[in-house]
């Protein structure tokens, strides 16, 4: 069957309205790029809206604060895999970037004195890990909700074009640049391309592998499946972080923050463990430190509840005017989801997927890295990625709380800025052939028309449990080999592919189809990648090789995907800094 | 010609019935709207028989278990499933609400889903909010200040920030809109409790230096003084926020704050 296509010509596009995408679309926008955003959702339905506790920056609201310790306090989250140059940068900026926020409008917490309210949150601390630091902005729990709809407003004010619900199928990827995406408009059914000279992929991450996440049902990593369909590399896709708390059975999160405000952790003994395993930080370790120690609590038989299988959060001991002023969201959630009341009961928790360190790599600029022939890192001409898409490498092998928030808008701004100072405005674009919008729409009509016997659900069923039983918060080589075949299922079952409404108009069979060719592969990429990485390290933990190795390992996985089988090489770890503004952080054991 | 009965091709048929397999002990009946554009046909309602034993406890469980299990037709919006980014706005068990925080136990008897209701439908429970975002857009959801940037962030007391408690919070789902018989039928002109909402947001704002802007801008026979205080906004509201308050507090200012 043929497909109508309808044109658009535009300076950049940004694929994606979360955090990210909007501030790059803010500042694309202020540069006067052409600039359109294409969004599966409405702009403020992104799952930037469900971040809870809060941004970090060094600001210094709450007590004596400097960038150079958030940058320590990143290097050592990330277990030393994190890009150092580019932590600097995220670090350095964060302040500005958050005053910038304030002045867009987000309705922060304020101090007695009026400033910003900072918490403490995990992994952040003073003098170089000598304390706890408040270096947490938060509007109340609902920071992701506040930053996403200001966000979206800064992106009205400055006419950026949106192009709301329209699912990105594919890049245009040719003369070994990327000029456009081709994009299917559900509430019509009509099929889009956008020709550029930039695109912008600010999709988020692919939580939704798993069968447990945080994440919302969208989180489909469609920029990865993108990207890995375009002969890209995706990198460090071993790094998938559990979250402490999520809610047991729903998965809903609850906020770091409900820690930093206080709470903690308990065993069935009663026993608060975290301070066996982080004798300093304690509850407020990084997520990977307390995430295992929940694990372990569990295995050892001390989980709670009729299965003894998950871990009591006290947040009841807390002042109740603290619980409705700065946690009235979890408070909610946990009466929803858990029938909890917190001001007397603990809320059940789990650790559950939440993010993922992983993604398509990039320099602190945003743009999109491969190799070259002889090796060294190459820039994919016209495409950049940003947020939780991306991998600058800002959050190493383990993200610390707080610090999400503050990439998306570091790097969103970052990417603007640099496409502003590469892409003319309305220069002509190049001509290209037809071919890869014809192999795209191929492979749209192919699924639509897919007359197999296993429908999508199942297939993404086999693959969320392979996920979650064989790639999880401890692996073994056993459990890794195992995973490595197991997933090759639900891949040879996308052959066998039913899809029962044919139709073109808000298809959403057909939308979970294409969500999940983007997350099998990705599944894929991220088993490959973790049976391959023989050391622990942040969220990668082997049982089998317990210690990090950094004589062999400190470098970033890329994996390429072919056919359903995976290629892995490596990249260096930037081992110096942006400037002599601060020192490299050399290697050391890193305790809480 | 005032019509009082929906036309022809709006009225809704019978549809079809999905028994489950095995005889279960727990089963509830769940009727859903359905109509698809490209098939040309009116809109019926579908019966599914659904196993709660082996369910999720909230209505979008129930409605994901359908689309899983028995028919992957069905069309619905769905996203974070913990009523915090709006999505699965529906018109449940006669009330508009979110599937996600809706639970299956609390309704006795079939659970009857329906779009949210007075919005074009673009298929199944998906219906097209286009007018409520532009009306959105025309509030300017935007901070407006002159004040220059010096590199600090401005300052605001927990006083004034308090104000925006109850407001900010608006998760843009249009429950409450689209359960005002106002805003069902001056849609077109009446700017409805969630822009209204919204737009005593910043108008409420010590930050925002535009308030008497916003407040004419809105002060419009049509656009505001069609609340009737009819209060189903407010009964609607899934998270728990007063849009009929906060359209008062606009009504008051209006009357106390004139602009010289």
């Amino acid at each position: 069957m043929s497909y109508d296509v309808i044109n658009h010509e535009y300076d950049v596009v940004v694929v994606g309205a979360g955090g990210s995408g909007l501030r790059a679309a803010v500042g694309l926008s202020e540069a006067g790029l052409k600039t359109a955003c294409i969004s599966k959702v409405f702009p403020t339905r992104s799952h930037t809206a469900a971040a809870q506790g809060g941004i970090s920056a060094a600001l210094g609201n709450m007590c004596e604060d400097d960038w150079r310790w958030h940058m320590y306090d990143t290097v050592k989250g990330a277990d030393w895999l994190g890009d150092q140059d580019a932590i600097e940068f995220l670090c350095k900026e964060a302040p500005q970037a958050v005053i910038e926020l304030e002045k867009y409008g987000v309705p922060f917490s304020r101090t007695e004195e009026g400033k910003i309210y900072q918490r403490p949150f995990g992994g952040m601390t003073k003098n170089y890990g000598n304390g706890v630091v408040q270096r947490t902005c938060a509007a109340a729990d609902r920071t992701g909700h506040a930053i996403l709809h200001t966000l979206y407003g800064q992106a009205l004010k400055r006419d950026t074009e949106f192009f709301i619900e329209y699912f990105a199928l594919d890049l245009i990827m040719e003369n070994d640049k990327c000029q456009g995406v081709i994009a299917w408009n559900l509430q019509d059914g009509s099929i889009h391309r956008f020709r550029s000279k930039t695109v912008i992929l600010a999709t988020g991450g692919y939580g939704r592998a798993y069968f447990s996440a945080t994440s919302a049902h969208t989180c489909t990593g469609d920029g990865g499946g993108m990207v890995l369909r375009a002969g890209l590399p995706l990198q460090d896709m071993e790094f998938v972080q559990f979250h402490p708390t999520g809610i047991y059975g729903a998965g809903c999160l609850i906020t770091e923050g409900s820690r930093g405000e206080g709470g903690f952790l308990v065993n069935s003994e009663g026993e608060r463990f975290m301070e066996r395993y982080a004798p300093s930080a304690k509850d407020l370790a990084s997520r990977d430190v307390v995430s295992r120690s929940m694990t372990i609590e569990i295995n050892e038989g001390r989980g709670v509840g009729k299965n003894k299988d998950h871990i009591f959060l006290h947040l009841n001991h807390l002042d109740e005017k603290i619980l409705k002023e700065r946690l009235p969201g979890i408070s909610e959630s946990a009466k929803v989801f858990a029938g909890v009341d917190v001001t007397k009961e603990p809320i059940p928790v789990l650790p559950t997927v939440h993010y993922n360190m992983g993604g398509i790599p990039t320099n602190y600029f945003g743009e999109v890295l491969a190799k070259d022939a002889d090796g060294s890192d190459k820039i994919v001409d016209g495409l950049m990625a940003v947020g939780e898409a991306a991998c600058v490498s800002v959050h190493g092998a383990n993200r610390l709380g707080s610090n999400s928030l503050i990439d998306l808008v570091v790097f969103g701004k970052a990417a603007a800025m640099k496409a502003a100072e590469k892409v003319k405005p309305n220069s002509k674009h190049e001509s290209i052939s037809e071919s890869q919008t014809q192999k795209c729409l191929d492979r749209f009509d192919k699924i639509r028309n897919s007359e197999g016997s296993t429908p999508t659900a199942i297939l993404r069923d086999q693959m969320q449990r392979v996920m979650q039983n064989k790639c999880a918060v401890f692996r073994t080589d056993k459990t890794l080999r195992e995973g490595l075949s197991e997933i090759q299922e639900p891949w040879n079952g996308l052959s066998d592919l039913s899809i029962k409404d044919r139709s073109l108009i808000f298809n959403t069979d057909l939308v979970e189809a294409l969500e999940f060719d983007n997350l099998i592969r990705q599944s894929q990429v991220t088993v490959a990648s973790a049976e391959n990485r023989k050391e622990s390290r942040g969220a990668h933990s082997r049982e089998d090789f317990k210690e990090r190795d950094d004589v062999n390992w400190m470098k970033h996985t890329l994996a390429w995907h072919e056919d359903g089988k995976v290629k892995i090489n490596y990249r260096d770890v930037h081992n110096y800094t942006l400037t002599n503004d601060v020192q490299y952080f050399p290697p050391k054991a890193r305790v809480y | 010609m005032v019509q009082f009965n929906l036309p022809k091709n709006s009225k809704i048929k019978k549809g079809n019935y999905f028994k489950s397999e095995k005889n279960l002990k727990n089963i509830k009946k769940v009727n859903v709207y359905r109509w698809n554009p490209e098939e040309g046909v009116n809109p019926r309602i579908d019966t599914y028989e659904v196993d709660m034993d082996n369910c999720g406890p909230m209505v979008l469980d129930a409605l994901i278990k359908i689309k899983n299990e028995i028919d992957s037709s069905l069309t619905f919006r769905r996203s974070c499933r913990e009523g915090i980014c709006g999505s699965c706005a529906m018109n449940i068990d006669g009330s508009n609400t979110l599937a996600c925080t809706k639970s299956s136990k609390e309704i006795k008897g079939d659970i009857n889903i329906y779009p949210l209701p007075h919005m074009p439908v673009i298929k199944d429970l998906v219906p097209n909010l286009k007018q409520l975002y532009e009306q959105y857009q025309s509030i300017e959801p935007w901070i407006q200040s002159t004040k220059k940037s010096n590199g600090t962030e401005g300052l605001q007391t927990i006083q004034d920030r308090s104000k925006l408690d109850g407001l900010y919070e608006c998760i843009m789902c249009a429950c409450c809109a689209t359960s005002c018989p106002s805003y069902w039928w001056n849609g077109d002109k009446y700017l409805g409790p969630a822009v209204l909402l919204q737009a005593y947001r910043w108008i409420i704002d010590s930050r925002d230096e535009e308030r008497q802007k916003r407040l004419k801008k809105v002060a419009d026979e049509l656009k505001l003084f069609r609340c009737h205080t009819i209060m189903n906004c407010t009964n609607a509201c899934p998270k728990g926020l007063n849009p009929a308050k906060a359209i008062g507090s606009i009504k008051k200012m209006l009357v106390t704050e004139k602009s010289s």
